[in-house]
C-alpha cells in the first residue's frame, strides 16, 4: 500500500475554495429564484402570444397593446431581468462542464452574454412602450 | 443430470487493468439461484485462478462486490444470474469512474476520500458521562437522516453518475448522501464544515438530478433526494453568510 498523501493547499487556496462555495450556492439560488419568475413570466407571454393571434399579428396592433403601458413594461423589464440572470448561469454551468475554457474565461464569456441580453432586452421593452407614448 | 447435459453460461470478464485489457471469455455451468458473484468465484476457483475480484460477506451487507454486470453497475452477490442474462450471456466488468486495480478490482480510495471530505464523519459534543440524546422517530429530521442511513458503501452509484464521469473533483451520491444524514442528526456539531464542504460546483450543486443513482441504487435509497436537500440548505446556509 502506498501511504495516501493529502494535497496541501495554501491559504489562499483555502480563501478561495470558501468565497466559491458562497458565491456558486448565491448563483444557483438566483437562477432558481430566476428560473421562478421566468415561469410566470412564460406563461403570461404564450397566453399574450396564443389570444393576440387571432386575429393576425402586426406591429401596430403590438403597439397599441403594450405600447405606453407602464404595467407591460413591468412585465417585459422583470421578464429581460430573469434571462439575463438565468441564463448566463445555466450556460456557465454548461461550459464549465463541458468544454475545457477556463472558469475565468467562462465567466468573462458569461457576464458579457448577461450584459447583452439585458441591453438588447431592455432596449426592446423601452422603445416598444416609447412607441405607445409617441403614437 | 448428466455432464453433457449441463446448461452452460457465456461469461465475458474484463482481464486486465485500467490502461491495458481485454474480455476473456468463459463457460460457466448454470445452476440454480446462481448469483454473478457465483459465477466470478467459479471462474476463478475452476478455470483462471489468476482472476482477480473482491468480496467478503456474500449476502448483501458488505458492500465489497460490486462489478458492471451486463453494462450497468450491480452487486454481484445480490444479482440472480437469471435476472441479468441476455440471450445466455453475461458480461462482467470493473465499476465505472473508478481506477481499475487488476481484473474486477478497483481502487475505492477516490471514493472514500471524498466522503471524508464531504465531512462525512460524525461529530459530536457529548461524552459517555451525557445522557443520550432523545430523538423521536417521528422527528422531521430523524426521517430524513434515517431514509439515507443505509448506504453500505458499495460505490454503484457513484459508478452511475455521469457527474463523476465529468467531472473529477464531483463529491459523488454517497458521499453527499451521507453528508445529508449528519446535516439531519441534531447530535452532530459539525453542520457549518459540513455545508461549506458540500456547496459547489463540485458539490450538490454541481447534480444534474438524472437519478441515475437512484436507479441503481442496491438499498433503494434516493441521493438524489438527499442531495436536493443539501441544496436548500446551503442555499439557506448561504442567505445567511454561513458559506464564507
Amino acid at each position: 500500500m502506498t501511504p495516501q498523501t493529502t494535497p496541501q493547499m495554501s491559504p489562499d487556496d483555502n480563501l478561495d475554495i470558501q468565497s466559491t462555495h458562497q458565491s456558486e450556492t448565491i448563483l444557483w439560488l438566483a437562477q432558481r429564484i430566476s428560473a421562478m419568475v421566468l415561469a410566470v413570466c412564460i406563461l403570461v407571454h404564450l397566453g399574450t402570444i396564443i389570444y393576440a393571434v387571432q386575429g393576425g399579428l402586426s406591429a401596430a396592433e403590438i403597439i397599441g397593446r403594450v405600447g405606453g403601458s407602464e404595467a407591460w413594461l413591468a412585465f417585459y423589464v422583470t421578464f429581460v431581468l430573469a434571462i439575463t440572470v438565468h441564463a448566463p448561469i445555466g450556460l456557465r454551468a454548461i461550459l464549465n462542464e463541458m468544454t475545457k475554457l477556463s472558469r475565468k474565461r467562462v465567466d468573462l464569456l458569461c457576464f458579457i452574454g448577461a450584459v447583452m441580453l439585458a441591453y438588447l432586452g431592455l432596449k426592446v421593452a423601452i422603445r416598444f412602450y416609447n412607441l405607445g407614448v409617441v403614437s | 443430470m448428466s455432464e453433457e447435459n449441463v446448461e452452460m453460461l457465456s461469461v465475458s470478464v474484463w482481464r486486465g487493468d485500467g490502461e491495458v485489457g481485454r474480455y476473456q471469455d468463459y463457460e460457466v455451468p448454470r445452476q440454480e439461484s446462481q448469483t454473478v458473484l457465483d459465477v466470478v468465484t467459479y471462474i476463478q476457483r475452476h478455470i483462471d485462478p489468476n482472476l482477480s475480484y473482491r468480496f467478503a460477506c456474500r449476502v448483501g451487507v458488505c458492500g465489497s462486490c460490486a462489478m458492471t454486470v451486463n453494462g450497468r453497475p450491480r452487486w454481484t452477490c445480490r444479482t440472480h444470474v437469471s435476472k441479468v442474462v441476455e440471450d445466455g450471456k453475461l458480461t462482467v466488468a470493473p465499476l465505472k469512474n473508478l481506477e481499475v486495480i487488476k481484473d474486477l478490482s478497483v481502487d475505492m480510495t477516490d471514493f472514500f476520500d471524498k466522503w471524508a471530505k464531504a465531512e462525512g464523519s460524525f461529530k459530536g459534543d457529548k461524552t459517555r458521562h451525557d445522557d443520550f440524546a432523545e430523538i423521536s422517530p417521528t422527528d422531521r429530521k430523524r426521517k430524513a437522516a434515517s431514509a439515507g442511513i443505509e448506504c453500505i458503501g458499495c460505490g454503484v452509484c457513484y459508478a452511475a453518475c455521469d457527474l463523476v464521469a465529468w467531472n473529477k473533483d464531483y463529491l459523488g451520491p454517497a458521499a453527499l448522501n451521507r453528508a445529508w444524514t449528519l446535516v439531519n442528526d441534531v447530535r452532530d456539531t459539525n453542520d457549518k464544515t459540513r455545508l461549506k464542504a458540500v456547496a459547489g460546483d463540485a458539490g450538490c450543486h454541481a447534480c444534474h438530478s438524472q437519478q441515475g443513482c437512484v436507479e441503481s441504487c442496491v438499498k433503494h435509497l434516493s441521493p438524489t433526494a438527499s442531495i436536493a436537500g443539501l441544496k436548500r440548505a446551503t442555499a439557506w446556509a448561504a442567505l445567511k453568510g454561513g458559506l464564507k
